[in-house]
């Protein structure tokens, strides 16, 4: 009987080299030798007992199973079932541990295993040297690629100051004023982030115009940005300098070239994404995820009703919603973005400029009406939202562009069985585990063409009211960004 | 129970670091806080089951117990019958493991013990920090390559 055993240290937190190796189905983006890797049955990557099948880059193909997996000793045993090397009774164990002295992780990895007599050597060398000591080193690259290098090693430690986008008080876009701001250190919890793109949502507009409690005056407006890690505070073990992430947050502050935000709030974004696509799509994707996935669970055939189809959040769910078997109806204002909405995915599309859809929505769905209204619109499309509405209805209202809806007509509801409901995204997002499944999920939509965040315009930092005017009379198509 | 765990790399080989530390009477060879040991009895240090008694530079004094030494694991576990401390049943384990990639030793020093819950912050900082992160400092400065 063989015993193989390599170790090494990883320059990362445990926490996060663990959460790449519990995944059973992660070698295929870490390890050089996998050419391919899928886990049989389509069962989870975590299920204990689950088989991964891979095929190496020499074309040799193996089987392996999942014996145990622990979270709490940061350990996984898993054995060969099948392959065309000669190792039998192959069983290796994965472990970490921290290194508490720094932040970096210990990686024992060993296994034990037969061989035909005279091969021993070779296998040995093989499973240590071409599997255990390449992984080592495919994982070191693995963890340095989502790092922006070293154009950002710079004042970590410091005071730095940053231009940013403050309201004093509430108003029109005149009251976005630009001004310079200290930005300490990262304090507990925290990481201080450069930002490369900051998104615009309609939310700014109404936190700034004092429809909502979350004005601080003298701070920055902004829920949502893209960017590089520069430091990070005590006990933060979700990211490292260098990270390449995203946030949409709450309480604003994200207009501004630095900031300082809970490390719990970001989310790392994957290569193929880019900062702006990432400060264009997240929050919008991440309320299209939750809509579509979460508060709604959308089935193919669902006649889906989309205000504003054209614009940031309605162009996303248009896509993702259709891509998902739904046939979406759109709202837009004029004939250009009808277009566009078409190019979403709308299988029919309102024009419309006066709140007024409900006869055009019933004529597309036989006089049905819509399974499921994502309406952005508040209180001036009451109305004609409960007129749309189909027979066990769920009427979702994420936004007030004409102002917030004072009140429900419940007997409206009730001659529907209809359901209303007023979510949060944040809601959704403070529990860091989801967020990070939320992301996940809307990351691979992108990387396979479902959801396609469109960058309108993009503006200078300095022209944040510009960009407001432009969102308020309705003028704008797709997400807009400020740009530090 | 309180647990205690502090780990770190030296640059050494194991066998090399655990020469040293598989002394159980030979603190004062390389941790900075002992001022001097010895085994009760006229025991060898290595006999599983005998007592060091030493004290510490600030005029503390304290008894303990080897309970287990593996050459094999590069492991040592070792209890403390009487000290200065408010703690009770003290269980302490200082394990070596290679490091393949580099030739290193990964050293990890963890503790269990009971105390009154007002003490725990204190007590856990003062050996986490003061006893084993001490130890491995000077270990790592004692091994450090040139």
């Amino acid at each position: 009987m063989q015993r193989v055993v390599r170790s090494s240290i990883i320059d990362a937190p445990i926490e996060r080299v663990w959460a790449i190796l519990r995944d059973f189905n992660s070698h295929i983006d870490w390890h050089p030798v996998v050419a391919e890797s899928a886990i049989e049955g389509g069962e989870p990557p975590d299920r204990v007992g689950c088989v991964r099948r891979f095929v190496l880059d020499n074309g040799a193909r193996l089987r392996e199973q999942l014996l145990s997996l622990s979270d709490s000793e940061h350990r996984l045993t898993y054995c060969i079932l099948e392959s065309e090397v000669p190792l039998e009774r192959y069983v290796a164990t994965v472990q970490l541990r921290p290194v508490t002295d720094g932040t970096a992780t210990f990686w024992h990895w060993e296994s034990t295993f037969g061989t035909p007599p005279g091969r021993e050597r070779e296998l040995a060398d093989m499973v240590g040297s071409g599997v255990y000591d390449a992984g080592f080193a495919g994982m070191r690259r693995y963890l340095a690629r989502g790092r922006a290098g070293g154009a950002t090693a710079v004042a970590a430690g410091e005071t730095l100051t940053t231009d940013a986008i403050v309201v004093e008080r509430p108003g029109g876009p005149e009251v976005l004023a630009l001004r310079r701001l200290d930005v300490a250190p990262p304090g507990p919890g925290d990481a201080r982030v450069r930002h490369a793109a900051i998104g615009v949502n309609y939310f700014d507009v109404q936190v700034r115009a004092g429809h909502h409690g979350g004005m601080v005056p003298g701070s920055a407006l902004g829920v949502e940005a893209s960017g590089v890690v520069i430091d990070v505070g005590p006990g933060v073990t979700q990211v490292m300098p260098g990270d390449r992430v995203a946030y949409a947050s709450y309480p604003p502050g994200s207009y501004c070239g630095i900031r300082n935000v809970p490390a719990a709030q970001l989310v790392r974004v994957p290569d193929e994404v880019s900062n702006e696509v990432a400060a264009a799509g997240l929050l919008k994707g991440l309320t299209a995820e939750y809509l579509l996935f979460r508060l709604h669970r959308l089935e193919p055939g669902t006649a889906v009703l989309v205000h504003s189809a054209a614009g940031g959040l309605g162009s996303i769910v248009a896509q993702w919603a259709s891509h998902l078997g739904a046939v979406v109806i759109g709202t837009v204002s004029n004939r250009e973005k009808a277009h566009d909405a078409r190019t979403h995915g709308c299988a029919h599309v309102v024009v419309t400029s006066d709140y007024r859809f409900a006869d055009a929505v019933l004529a597309a769905t036989d006089g049905r009406g819509a399974d499921l209204v994502i309406d952005g619109l508040g209180e001036a499309g009451v109305d004609e939202n409960l007129a749309a509405l189909a027979r066990f209805g769920h009427w979702i209202s994420v936004g007030n562009t004409s102002g917030p809806i004072a009140t429900i007509p419940v007997a409206a509801l009730s001659d529907k069985s209809g359901t209303f409901s007023r979510p949060v995204l944040f809601h959704y997002t403070a529990d860091p585990q989801r967020l990070a499944a939320m992301a996940s999920r809307l990351w691979e939509a992108i990387a396979a063409g479902a959801v396609r965040p469109v960058i309108g315009e993009t503006f200078s930092l300095g022209a944040a009211a510009e960009a407001h005017r432009r969102l308020e009379a309705r003028a704008t198509r797709g997400s807009l960004l400020l740009i530090p | 129970m309180i647990r205690v765990y502090t780990s770190s790399v030296i640059d050494a080989p194991a066998d090399g670091v655990w020469a040293l530390v598989r002394d159980f009477n030979a603190l004062p060879a390389w941790h900075p806080m002992i001022a001097e040991s010895r085994i009760e009895q006229g025991q060898p240090s290595d006999q599983v089951g005998c007592v060091r008694a030493f004290r510490l530079r600030d005029g503390g004094r304290l008894r303990e117990q080897l309970l287990a030494l593996s050459d094999f694991d590069y492991q040592c576990v070792y209890s403390i019958l009487e000290s200065p401390m408010p703690l009770s049943a003290y269980v302490a384990t200082l394990k070596l493991t290679p490091v393949t990639d580099g030739n290193r030793t990964f050293a990890e020093w963890s503790a269990e013990f009971d105390c009154k819950p007002a003490d725990e912050r204190e007590l856990a900082a003062s050996i986490g920090t003061g006893v084993f992160q001490a130890g491995f400092d000077a270990l790592k400065s004692r091994f450090a390559r040139r």
